[in-house]
């Protein structure tokens, strides 16, 4: 048994040492140890979450390739076409290194979706802090992570379009950083990671290796400490330029038919890319560890192995193709050096020369890894967390001063001075420009169709019901992609959470993966793939459970052309005069609100209730309005409640800034609603709509045949938000307070 | 109109290019690989936007070395057509096939969103289709778009009506809140003293179409389109 302080090192307990040692029929060496405990981290192995992923639907019409098959997952949209997308997240490196973990976290995602051969689109990021006005570590952090990710995006050239960013104190010491990626790929040329064919020759691809991101896998699964400064060697540096040269000269590659299997070094490196492509494929592999081009002198096989430097690639390529691979690559100025053979058998064999380092079984490091069905508890704050008297919350004396204190809040407030620093048009298909909609809208050249897709997540409903919260994440995906006129397809999820060995942690978990896949099955959107993000806990306490969706879908055209007639629709009020709607149900539900947390200092109550039935009523009524052309805008309620919609309504277009008037008894008539949960509760399964008045009998006519309850509001015009009777704004201060909200706390 | 589109490792505004030129405007294009000589007979050449080699040196530093730059060179001093979008106004700067040079935008962030151009000129062979003094909308994104000049070849430049564009505000005015980049003079865009160069930082292919929310880019590409129709 090595002594104890190493196994801790590498993130193994004594009984996985025990096991290995099972496994190899001998003790293992230092590079066969490494290679178990990358592989066998929770990062690469899953092993605290395979039990529940499991439960996701995961087959649906239209998958072409299912979660786990491949890097990312696969969904059909016609045309001939595939979209291949996947989150994943960066948190532990951005939380010691901002700039360089966030901008590595977009290098990762973007291989993973070249790595099927197809060509990165958007990408989105979900992105969570401490307090703005708190520390200037949280300053810190927010600008390094923008500015990450924009300096590395923007390089490579492939727009960043969407995503959310959200402030609470459950972030202040572990930042979270999610990045979403989407690709398009013709049908017949999705690459695979399965080695195949005795003798075909293992290439290396990309950039040299180095001692940068050493262990990182090891490290994203610890908590993170005030050590963890001194893991700063554990984050990759990242070269978008090297990136960009890897991604053309990858597809170039890749349309010639000279490659049998492709996967990218990302998390464990060569170990990973090794090991799983011959996996997935049944053989074995060898490599020579002399023959990896190195940036560094004098590292050791370990070291070679465990390193996460980036802008690598691996690929199994046909017997005699290898020099024309190599004039492909070295076009673009990069190495394709042969260093290993996939072989008959089932071992992994790593030689350092003539002297082999490594022989372990394949199927050892990967479906065969440790799995653990963790103990859980229900978490003891959860009761006292749920009770909420609203007797013991007072009404705010001006309302007006509230929606305002809620524009301005940074969570809520406008994201342009974020968005702004990301090149958001680049590849000529952003159809709907970032802040304008619900979810973003890409067009696909070439065809009639238009794709949409959105991040979603609220934390403070997954720490109070993390059932419910899991469900309100995925319903108000679904709301986000209706809301602009697009069909749900599928979903990829990343679920960051607290340290699994805790079995509150693991039961918050458990409880939202339910909440997840059942939400999932409901609007028949398949998990096509994730990320799990465990150990996201300071000295402080592990984070509010935070599963971020990222949800795709398709605004469908009647024809299939590129003139397509097909408007997305955005949440922007346009006209004097429309009448303004609300779809669904209003109840008396503040608890886990942004209101009740900026106004009254309390992350308290019961989410509000997710009722799956109606909120896919919901959706396939705003389907057949979008496809009627009946309505003029659409924004869902979200975080701030109804009057925050409103308002956002009034103002995400700063050149055509427009009031409304509106009266909101019709909505109390029947109930007696406290007026701050009228105006400021978070009732899921509500937007707010714009229409011709001379189109309102037609909506309510099919409001009512798919029952779902339709409320008229007032009319869109004039320069003031008027919401009666307590509130009377101009749209110029809620358009100047909700543009400041993240200027006021940010240097971004 | 045969364009020639030109590729540097780490350009990103290549495809765009072809896309506006060949499926919009129906034009022939052919790419031009930065390691070759040849121009292929092109009538105009397309320097787009990207990183040029990382742009790690300083934007557009290294690529003025590629040997297709010799080449594009020549063909300017003959007399040929070029235009820079936002990386490529930056290589023909460091190239010297235009006046003056790139600072990191003023308030230090990469930028990218619409703005609104006065059009200063409209007798050249890039600008033939706008109206004098015409307000368009073009989107920038761009972290080094603060153009300066030495006073001397500043003055130059005015005088001899070299520069096209100018930020400015939507009635056409030239403010501090227009500039989004602090760049002298609110230059957005400006010809070489023969008028047959031309540099833009802001993006005329993402504005060439009505689902990219403004078509006033197109004006641009067909203004060449024009140009060389009657030359």
């Amino acid at each position: 048994m090595p002594d104890a302080a190493l196994l801790k090192k590498l993130n193994l307990t004594q009984d996985e040492y025990r096991s290995i040692v099972k496994i190899l029929g001998r003790a293992p060496t230092t590079t066969e140890l490494g290679i178990f405990s990358v592989q066998w981290s929770e990062h690469c192995a899953y092993k605290s979450s395979k039990i529940y992923l499991k439960t996701f639907p995961t087959r649906g019409k239209g998958v072409l390739i299912r979660a786990g098959e491949e890097n990312a997952g696969v969904i059909d949209i016609g045309d001939g076409l595939g979209v291949a997308f996947k989150i994943e997240s960066h948190n532990h490196p951005s939380a010691v290194e901002p700039h360089a973990g966030a901008a590595t976290g977009v290098g990762g995602i973007l291989r993973d979706i070249f790595t099927m051969g197809a060509r990165p689109i958007a990408l989105f990021d979900s992105l969570r802090f401490g307090p703005l006005n708190g520390s200037g570590r949280t300053r810190f952090l927010f600008g390094g992570v923008v500015k990450g990710i924009a300096d590395y995006g923007n390089a490579v050239g492939v727009p960043t379009i969407g995503g959310e960013i959200a402030f609470d104190e459950t972030y202040r010491e572990n930042p979270l950083v999610n990045v979403m990626c989407i690709g398009i790929v013709p049908r017949g040329s999705i690459a695979v990671a399965k080695a195949r064919g005795a003798g075909n020759p293992v290439v290396y691809v990309g950039s040299s290796t180095g001692r940068d991101g050493l262990g990182g896998a090891s490290f994203a699964s610890r908590e993170i400490t005030d050590g963890s400064e001194a893991d700063r060697p554990a984050v990759q540096i990242g070269d978008p330029f090297a990136e960009k040269c890897v991604l053309e000269a990858t597809l170039e590659v890749l349309a010639t038919g000279d490659v049998i299997a492709i996967q990218d070094m990302g998390a464990a490196g060569l170990t990973c890319s090794t090991c799983e492509t011959a996996s997935r494929g049944r053989c074995g592999i060898e490599i020579d560890v002399a023959k990896v081009p190195r940036r560094e002198e004098g590292m050791t096989p370990f070291e070679v192995m465990l390193s996460e430097s980036q802008e690598r690639m691996l690929l199994i390529v046909k017997r005699g193709r290898e020099a024309q691979v190599a004039r492909r690559f070295a076009k673009w100025g990069l190495h394709a050096v042969q260093i290993g053979r996939v072989k008959d058998g089932n071992l992994m064999r790593v030689k350092d020369g003539d002297q082999v380092v490594a022989e372990i079984p394949v199927g050892a490091l990967t479906h065969e890894a440790p799995v653990y069905r963790r103990p859980t508890r229900r978490p003891a704050y959860l009761s006292k967390a749920q009770r909420l008297s609203l007797r013991a919350v007072s009404q705010p004396r001006d309302y007006g001063e509230a929606l305002l204190a809620l524009l301005g809040a940074p969570t809520i407030a406008s994201k342009a001075l974020v968005f702004e620093q990301y090149d958001h048009m680049v590849q000529t298909n952003t159809v709907v420009l970032p802040g304008r909609a619900d979810a973003a809208v890409l067009r696909v050249k070439g065809t009639g169709a238009l794709l949409a897709a959105t991040t979603d997540a609220n934390a403070t409903y997954c720490y109070l019901d993390p059932y419910e919260g899991g469900k309100l994440a995925v319903a108000e995906a679904a709301r986000n992609l209706v809301c602009v006129g697009a069909k749900p397809l599928a979903v990829t999820d990343c679920l960051n959470f607290g340290n699994p060995e805790d079995p509150e942690v693991m039961w918050q978990f458990k409880e939202c993966v339910r909440g997840i896949a059942e939400a999932c099955r409901a609007f028949g959107t398949p998990v096509t793939g994730g990320n799990v993000s465990f150990y996201n806990e300071s000295p402080r306490g592990a984070i509010d459970p935070t599963p971020v969706i990222g949800m795709v879908g398709l605004i469908e055209c009647g024809m299939r052309n590129a003139e397509c007639g097909m408007q997305p629709i955005t949440a922007s009020f346009k006209q004097e005069g429309d009448a303004i709607l609300l779809f669904g149900e209003t109840r008396e539900e503040l608890g886990g609100s942004e209101y009740l947390k900026l106004i009254h200092h309390r992350k308290q109550g019961r989410p509000p209730a997710c009722d799956l039935p109606s909120e896919r009523r919901l959706g396939h009524l705003m389907l057949e309005l979008a496809h009627r052309g009946l309505i003029k805008s659409a924004h869902d309620c979200s975080e701030g409640g109804l009057a925050v919609a409103l308002a956002e309504c009034c103002i995400t277009e700063p050149e055509h800034l427009i009031g409304a008037a509106l009266d909101l008894s019709p909505v109390t008539c029947h109930l007696s609603l406290r007026p701050d949960a009228l105006l400021f509760g978070e009732s899921a399964g509500r937007i707010v709509v714009t229409c011709e008045r001379y189109h309102q009998e037609r909506i309510e006519a099919l409001a009512k045949r798919v029952r779902v309850p339709l409320t008229t509001l007032g009319r869109v015009g004039g320069t003031r938000l008027v919401i009666r009777p307590r509130i009377d704004l101009t749209v110029e201060q809620l358009s100047r307070v909700w543009r400041a909200g993240l200027a006021g706390g940010a240097h971004a | 109109m045969k364009f020639g589109v030109v590729i540097f490792p780490g350009s990103n505004c290549d495809q765009d290019c072809v896309h506006v030129l060949k499926d919009v405007l129906g034009q022939g294009v052919v790419t031009l690989w930065h390691q070759e000589t040849s121009l292929k007979g092109v009538k105009c050449v397309v320097l787009p936007g990207g990183f040029s080699y990382g742009d790690y040196l300083r934007t557009g530093a290294i690529a003025r070395f590629s040997p297709i730059m010799q080449s594009i060179g020549a063909f300017a001093k003959d007399g040929g057509v070029v235009i820079g979008i936002c990386n490529g106004f930056q290589i023909l700067l460091e190239a010297g096939l235009l006046p003056g040079a790139m600072m990191r935008n003023a308030g230090l962030r990469f930028i990218c969103r619409f703005v609104t151009l006065r059009v200063e000129r409209t007798e050249t062979p890039f600008t033939n289709r706008f109206r004098q003094g015409q307000v368009i909308r073009l989107p920038i994104a761009h972290n080094e778009g603060n153009y300066v000049a030495e006073p001397e070849a500043l003055k130059a430049i005015r005088q001899r009506g070299q520069v096209l564009f100018r930020y400015c505000d939507a009635n056409g005015e030239l403010t501090d809140d227009s500039n989004p980049n602090g760049s002298t003079d609110a230059i957005a865009g400006i010809t070489n003293t023969a008028g047959n160069v031309m540099g833009l930082m802001p993006h005329p292919e993402r504005a060439s179409e009505p689902a990219l929310g403004s078509v006033d880019g197109r004006l641009l590409f067909e203004s060449l389109i024009e140009a060389h129709a009657h030359a």
